[in-house]
C-alpha cells in the first residue's frame, strides 16, 4: 500500500533558520519519489491482494494467544493510521490521542455494560462521539503549532484518566476498578472459536478503514492536508480553506482512534482508567514515527513494533527492558528517519531500478 | 484563614520546586528552541548520584557541587552524542528522541539504584525559623536557592558575552555562525546548564517527595505549566509561573475542585494560557516575517 505523494514537499532547509525546519517531512521528501514503472504497479496490487488473503488465513494457522496478539496489533494499526493522518499528513503533533482512544473504549464499554447494546453496534457511536470531540478540540488547536500543540494535547492525555476516575461519573465508568465486559459470542453457528471470530471482526473493520484512509489521503483532501503541512501560506493562497481542513482532519483522526479504542474494549473485554495513561499517547506517537510519517503501510509496521518490541526487550534484558526499548527507539529514528515504510519503499525502488535498467 | 495561609505557603514551597525545573526547561528552550521532555528524568538521575555520594560519606555541600558538575558534563555529553545527530531532522523526530531518552534514563535509574524509596537529607536545619508552623526551613531554603539561580541566569544572559552568544544562537543560528560563534558548542553548553539546574531542583525535591525513579514525573508537568504560564523565553517569567502554579495547585486543590482533579489544574492552565496569550505572561511576542 505504499503511496507516492507527487505534490512537491519542502526540502530546502539549508537556507532557513533552524526554527523553520518543517515539522514533518514525508518519506517522499527524503527518498527521491520515483513513480513505479507501469508493469510493477500491477505487481504491487497483486502483492497487496496476497497480503490481504494471508491476513484472512492466519487465524487458522496460529494458536489463540498469537491470534489475540495479532488482533491487538490490528487495533493499534487503526489508531495509528488515524494519528498519522493528523501528525504525518497534516503536521499537527498530538500527544493526546491516548485520551481519544480511552473515550472510544469507554463509550463502547458503557453502551455494552449499562445499556446492553450488542458489541458490533457500539463501535460506530464510539467513533462518532470521538469525531465530534476531535473536531471541537481541533478548533483551539488551530491557534497552536509544533511544541505548543503537543503540550496542549498532552494536557488532554493526562487529564482524561483523572476525569474517568471521578466520582460524578462512577455510576457509568465504574471508577478506579473500570468495567469488565463479556467475550463476544460467535454468530451464525460458524465453526470457529471466539478468538478467531474477534480477529475476523476487527480485520474486516480494519480493511474498510484502511481503504477509506487510502482514498481520503490519495485524493484532493489528502493533497490539501499535505500542502497545509508544508506550505501553509501558499496553501491558503491556492484557495485551500486551511481551518476547515485542519479541524476536519482532527475529527477524522479522532474517529479512527475512537473506533480503535472501542475495538480494544471488545478485544480485551476490560476498560480501566489506568490502561489509558499518558504512556499510551506516547506509544501511539512512537508507533507512527517507527512505522513512517505520512505513510499508510507504516501503521502496520508501527503497530507490530509497539506490540512486540516491549516483549522482545523484556526477553533480551530482564532487568531494564524499557532501557532497551528506548535505545531501540533512538536508533530507529537515527538509522530510519522515514520509518520502516520509508525503508521498505527504498528497498523496493532499488529493486525496481535494478530490474528495469 | 489559618488553613488558607497554610495552603498558600505550601503552594509557594512546591512552586519553588516547579520554578527550579521550569528554569531548566527554559534554558534548553532558549538555546535550542526545544522542550526537553526528559529534563525531569535527567534531574532524577543526578539526584541519585548525589545520594550515592552522600551514602559514601561525602559532606552534603561537597556532594551537591560534585553532582552539579556531573550533571553539567552529562548534559553536554547527551547533547553531543544523542541530540546532535538529529539536528537536521524535523521537530517531531526530536520529540520522539526526547521520549526515548526519558524512557532510557528512567529505567536505567531504577535498574542501577533499585526501586525502593530513599530518604534524601536536607541541608537546612529542621527546627523552623521563629517557630512558625507555616513553612519549614527546607522549603524556605529551596525558594532562596531558586531565586539565586534566577539571579545568576539573569546576569549571565544579560551581561556576559557568553550569554549574549547563547541568545544569538537561539535567535538565528546561521547568522551567529557567520559572526564566528561556535553554534554547536553553545547548544551543548545550553544542555549542560539546563542539566545542572535540573540537578539542583532534583536535590531540592528529593527531601520532600523521597527519592524514587518516578519522582519527577508529576513535577515535570507542573513545571511545564509554570514555564508556559510565565513565558518560555524568560527565566524570571518561568520562575514566577512556577510559583503561581504551585499556589494555584494547592489552593484550588483544597477548596475548589478537590485533590482528585488537582493534576488537571496545571493542564487547564497550559491550555488556557496557550490560547489566550501563547507567549506567556512575561514572554516576548515574536513576530515572524513570512
Amino acid at each position: 500500500m505504499a503511496e507516492q505523494v507527487k505534490t512537491s514537499t519542502t526540502s530546502t532547509v539549508a537556507g532557513q533558520p533552524l526554527s523553520s525546519v518543517p515539522l514533518v517531512k514525508s518519506a517522499t521528501a527524503q527518498i527521491q519519489a520515483v513513480p513505479l514503472p507501469r508493469r510493477l504497479v500491477g505487481a504491487r496490487a497483486w502483492g497487496i491482494g496476497a497480503i490481504v488473503v494471508i491476513g484472512a488465513l492466519l487465524p487458522f494457522a496460529l494458536q489463540n494467544f498469537y491470534i489475540f496478539q495479532l488482533t491487538l496489533a490490528m487495533v493499534y494499526a487503526i489508531a495509528l493510521i488515524g494519528l498519522n493522518m493528523l501528525v504525518g499528513y497534516n503536521g499537527q503533533v498530538s500527544l493526546g490521542h491516548g485520551a481519544l482512544y480511552a473515550i472510544g473504549a469507554y463509550i463502547a464499554a458503557i453502551l455494552m455494560n449499562s445499556y446492553d447494546w450488542p458489541y458490533w453496534l457500539s463501535v460506530l457511536p464510539a467513533g462518532v462521539v470521538c469525531l465530534v470531540f476531535g473536531y471541537f478540540f481541533g478548533l483551539p488547536a488551530l491557534r497552536l503549532s509544533g511544541h505548543y500543540l503537543a503540550l496542549a494535547s498532552l494536557a488532554l492525555a493526562v487529564t482524561t484518566p483523572q476525569v474517568l476516575k471521578h466520582k460524578a461519573l462512577e455510576q457509568w465508568t465504574g471508577g478506579f476498578s473500570g468495567i469488565v465486559l463479556s467475550k463476544p459470542e460467535v454468530p451464525f453457528g460458524l465453526p470457529i472459536n471466539q478468538d478467531q471470530w474477534i480477529y475476523f471482526f476487527v480485520y474486516a473493520i480494519m480493511l474498510v478503514l484502511f481503504l477509506g484512509a487510502y482514498n481520503l489521503l490519495r485524493g484532493r483532501i489528502g493533497r490539501a492536508m499535505i500542502a497545509i503541512r508544508d506550505q501553509p501560506i501558499a496553501a491558503e493562497a491556492m484557495g485551500i480553506n486551511s481551518a476547515i481542513i485542519k479541524t476536519s482532519t482532527f475529527g477524522v483522526s479522532a474517529f479512527y482512534t475512537g473506533v480503535a479504542g472501542a475495538l480494544s474494549a471488545i478485544v480485551v473485554q476490560f476498560v480501566s482508567p489506568d490502561s489509558y495513561d499518558f504512556f499510551l499517547s506516547i506509544t501511539l506517537l512512537v508507533g507512527i514515527a517507527v512505522g513512517g510519517f505520512a505513510t499508510i503501510s507504516g501503521a502496520i509496521y508501527g503497530a507490530l513494533f509497539i506490540l512486540l518490541v516491549p516483549n522482545f526487550a523484556g526477553e533480551l534484558s530482564k532487568s531494564a527492558p524499557w532501557a532497551i526499548y528506548g535505545v531501540l527507539l533512538i536508533l530507529v529514528m537515527y538509522f530510519l528517519p522515514t520509518g520502516f515504510a520509508g525503508f521498505v519503499r527504498m528497498i523496493g525502488q532499488r529493486l525496481s531500478a535494478m530490474f528495469t535498467r | 484563614m489559618d488553613a488558607l495561609l497554610h495552603q498558600i505557603f505550601s503552594g509557594i514551597a512546591s512552586g519553588g520546586i516547579y520554578a527550579g525545573l521550569a528554569l531548566a526547561l527554559v534554558m534548553i528552550y532558549q538555546s535550542t528552541g526545544h522542550i526537553n521532555f526528559a529534563q525531569g528524568e535527567m534531574a532524577m538521575f543526578s539526584t541519585y548520584i548525589a545520594w550515592e555520594l552522600i551514602d559514601y560519606g561525602t559532606p552534603y555541600w561537597g556532594a551537591f557541587f560534585l553532582t552539579i558538575v556531573f550533571a553539567f558534563a552529562a548534559g553536554v555529553a547527551i547533547e553531543r552524542l544523542v541530540i546532535r545527530p538529529f539536528h537536521n531532522l524535523p521537530v517531531i523526530a526530536l520529540i520522539i528522541v526526547f521520549i526515548g531518552l526519558l524512557v532510557v534514563v528512567n529505567s536505567t535509574a531504577s535498574w542501577i539504584f533499585g526501586t525502593t524509596l530513599k530518604t534524601f537529607p536536607s541541608p537546612f536545619p529542621s527546627e523552623p525559623l521563629w517557630n512558625n508552623h507555616y513553612i519549614s526551613n527546607h522549603e524556605l531554603g529551596s525558594i532562596g536557592v531558586v531565586l539565586i539561580i534566577v539571579a545568576i541566569l539573569f546576569v549571565f544572559f544579560r551581561y556576559t558575552t557568553l550569554g549574549l552568544a547563547m541568545r544569538a544562537v537561539a535567535e538565528n543560528p546561521i547568522s551567529s555562525r557567520l559572526v564566528g560563534i561556535r553554534v554547536s558548542w553553545m547548544l551543548a553548553l545550553g544542555w549542560g546548564l539546563a542539566a545542572a539546574i535540573g540537578a539542583v531542583s532534583g536535590m531540592l525535591v528529593a527531601p520532600i517527595l523521597y527519592l524514587d525513579s518516578s519522582m519527577m514525573g508529576g513535577v515535570l508537568i507542573y513545571s511545564l505549566a509554570g514555564a508556559i504560564l510565565g513565558g518560555l523565553d524568560n527565566p524570571w517569567g518561568a520562575a514566577v509561573g512556577g510559583f503561581i502554579i504551585g499556589i494555584m495547585e494547592n489552593v484550588l486543590g483544597a477548596y475548589v475542585i478537590g485533590t482528585q482533579l488537582k493534576f488537571s489544574v496545571a493542564l487547564i492552565v497550559i491550555v488556557v494560557v496557550l490560547l489566550l496569550r501563547p507567549a506567556g505572561l512575561f514572554g516576548r511576542t515574536v513576530v515572524t516575517r513570512v
